[in-house]
């Protein structure tokens, strides 16, 4: 404990509690207020709806998260795979190829999401690797964009491995691809889950590179929100971010509840 | 207590696993490793007979799990060969290898069960339903934690621990089992119950080949039929336990395993045909137990604590002085501090008169030339 006064312990608090209630808990209240919003003239709505909520899932709503679900999860267990195996395979190099080529999977989160949108449009858009207004384009820009976080997380938990588990099951007999499914799999697991949720939510948010490919027919979450808000239709963008927020926690949640499972906690 | 029957074949072999005493030898062959130009194994040649408990001992960075690593196949030799039983492994994958293979940590798997983490080697090989529920069943009570089959690794102690953990290696009926430092994790009190627990282990598997890397001289001492003590990558010495800590070839060895008081002396008649020489340590005349130390060599006589008494008798024949410097008591034992003509010597008894001299008095010391050994001083290590 760093601070042992109880009065130092009762500021502490109450530093955090405004920091987190105005950088956290006030947008998102805001856009929940808004999402339920009658008119919202002066500081608090006149009157509650949830109007906007119906209109949102009569209309584009439906196929928004439906499209957005999808896209997630290809693209986060497509990242989840190659993260992997990328991270595997790596452990194996020498130590400076090793940083080199973790640093080349770190280089797409480096890069504004909508040049990495706009470099895939101009590198798809000819024979033979015409994906221009395919739902592929919008995978691999969402695969591109969030595979270094896969990679960064299953890294970190190899790192903590202990190479004795691996070893010893060597020495009973165990060939690598038993070892793998039976002994490196199972004991990564709650950070193939960290990695697999951290991609979702990325993914389930990611608005600049889907907005530059995104094809007719599969439009997003975070695209759809920021075509109503465009169109000045913000208490309807407020609610389809709500169901974007409710669908991500939703998955999240579950995630964790999986991972307590598996490492027992 | 069934146990577990181990030979130097495959654990589908139910057969031959049937015979008793059947442990495969390891022979390194001019074996060495090297990480770029920093070699951390000089060429090393030596035999681990069947059914024999081998004891690596040596301070960190001496090279012993270098040298296991290599039989286990996680360090490829620079050269050199090793060959379990008839086969020459120094190119098999670990895999292939037919080892079991015990670790500091454990390296039980947290997501499996007791049961499962001992059945994992015969699952792994592919071994049937029936089979793998004997052996399981045999191992884990050969190390008595039948009753913990149940558990996760999480549930059970140190100790506990590491019992799974010898289970699991002996239930795929190792050809040779590799112990690296098992018990280094476990406290003093238990880790003494689990050095027993190992002893009694082998004599219930006397055909169990075993190579154990440790730094602790009291498990090597306590289990061990040979010990190799290595230091900067080489062996230093090799050879049975008590011949070593009896007649340390060289200072290392006698340091290293056990506590010894090494007094300078001079050869002043060689050894006679009843194997002792007497030498001079200042102006004493003393008799020590040698080797082939000639005539006006310079040497160490070593004297094992224990061996010094404060009291003369007939067999305590050699006699020297020394100045008390402190008085260590530690419950069963009581270790005096003295100084002999500048070299600090060290009397550990269970029994000591019940007057003690004050520190800073002089008191003779008398020793049986039988419990002294001269070690060359000049052994080059």
């Amino acid at each position: 404990m760093l601070v042992w006064s109880r009065s130092g312990r009762l500021v502490l608090w109450v530093l955090f509690a405004l920091l987190f209630g105005v950088l956290f808990l006030a947008p998102l209240a805001v856009i929940l207020l808004s999402s339920l919003a009658d008119q919202w003239n002066g500081v608090l709505p006149s009157g509650l709806t949830t109007e906007h909520y119906s209109e949102v899932v009569s209309g584009a709503a439906g196929s928004a998260v439906k499209a957005s679900l999808i896209t997630g999860f290809l693209a986060s267990t497509l990242a989840l795979v190659s993260g992997t195996w990328a991270a595997l395979s790596l452990r194996l190099q020498g130590h400076a190829l090793r940083r080199l080529l973790g640093l080349l999977f770190f280089i797409p989160s480096a890069v504004p999401s909508v040049s990495v949108g706009l470099g895939l449009l101009v590198a798809f858009s000819h024979p033979p690797l015409l994906l221009n207004g395919t739902v592929a384009i919008v995978m691999i820009a969402h695969f591109v964009l969030i595979s270094a976080f896969t990679f960064g997380n299953v890294s970190a938990g190899l790192a903590r491995l202990s190479p004795d588990f691996e070893q010893v099951a060597s020495s009973l007999g165990a060939r690598p691809a038993y070892r793998l499914w039976h002994v490196t799999l199972p004991l990564l697991a709650p950070y193939l889950v960290a990695a697999f949720g951290l991609s979702f939510a990325l993914s389930m948010g990611e608005l600049g590179a889907t907005v530059m490919v995104y094809p007719p027919g599969w439009v997003t979450l975070p695209v759809s929100i920021f075509s109503l808000t465009d169109r000045g239709d913000i208490f309807a963008g407020a609610a389809l971010t709500m169901i974007l927020v409710a669908a991500t926690l939703i998955l999240l949640l579950g995630l964790e509840r999986i991972t307590a499972r598996a490492t027992g906690s | 207590m069934s146990a577990v029957a181990f030979t130097g074949t495959s654990v589908m072999d139910v057969d031959a696993a049937k015979v008793r005493g059947a442990g495969s030898n390891v022979h390194f062959d001019k074996v060495s490793v090297a990480y770029g130009a920093h070699v951390v194994l000089h060429p090393l040649s030596l035999d681990i007979a069947p059914g024999e408990i081998l004891a690596m001992i040596g301070p960190s960075g001496s090279g012993k799990t270098t040298a296991l690593r290599a039989v286990a196949g996680f360090v490829r030799p620079a050269s050199g060969r090793i060959r379990i039983g008839a086969t020459d492994v120094t190119d098999l994958p670990p895999y292939e290898r037919g080892l079991g293979m015990v670790v500091q940590n454990y390296a039980l798997f947290p997501h499996m069960r007791v049961e499962d983490n001992v059945a994992f080697g015969l699952r792994a090989q592919g071994a049937d339903k029936a089979l793998v529920t004997e052996r399981v069943k045999d191992a884990l009570g050969t190390v008595g934690m039948s009753a913990y089959a149940r558990r996760y690794p999480r549930e059970l102690s140190g100790g506990q621990q590491q019992r799974v953990a010898i289970a699991r290696a002996l239930a795929v009926r190792p050809r040779v089992l590799l112990l690296d430092e098992p018990l280094s994790a476990l406290d003093a009190q238990i880790r003494r119950n689990m050095v027993e627990e190992i002893a009694r282990l082998h004599r219930s598997l006397p055909g169990l080949t075993i190579l154990y890397v440790t730094h602790d001289q009291t498990e090597a001492l306590t289990l061990a039929d040979k010990i190799a003590i290595m230091r900067d990558g080489r062996v230093c010495s090799h050879g049975p336990t008590t011949e070593l800590y009896r007649r340390p070839p060289n200072r290392f060895t006698a340091e290293f395993l056990g506590r010894a008081n090494l007094l300078p002396v001079t050869i002043v008649e060689g050894v006679g045909s009843k194997g002792f020489a007497t030498a001079r340590h200042g102006d004493k005349m003393l008799t020590g137990a040698g080797r082939d130390e000639k005539t006006g060599a310079k040497s160490l006589l070593c004297i094992r604590p224990q061996h010094l008494s404060l009291t003369a008798d007939s067999e305590h024949t050699n006699r020297i002085v020394g100045t008390l410097r402190e008085v260590h008591w530690q419950g069963e034992l009581t270790h005096l501090m003295l100084d002999v003509d500048g070299t600090p010597v060290r009397i550990s008894a269970t029994r000591l008169p019940m007057a003690l001299p004050e520190p800073g008095a002089t008191v003779p010391l008398f020793f049986t030339p039988a419990d002294t050994s001269l070690v060359p001083e000049d052994a080059g290590v």
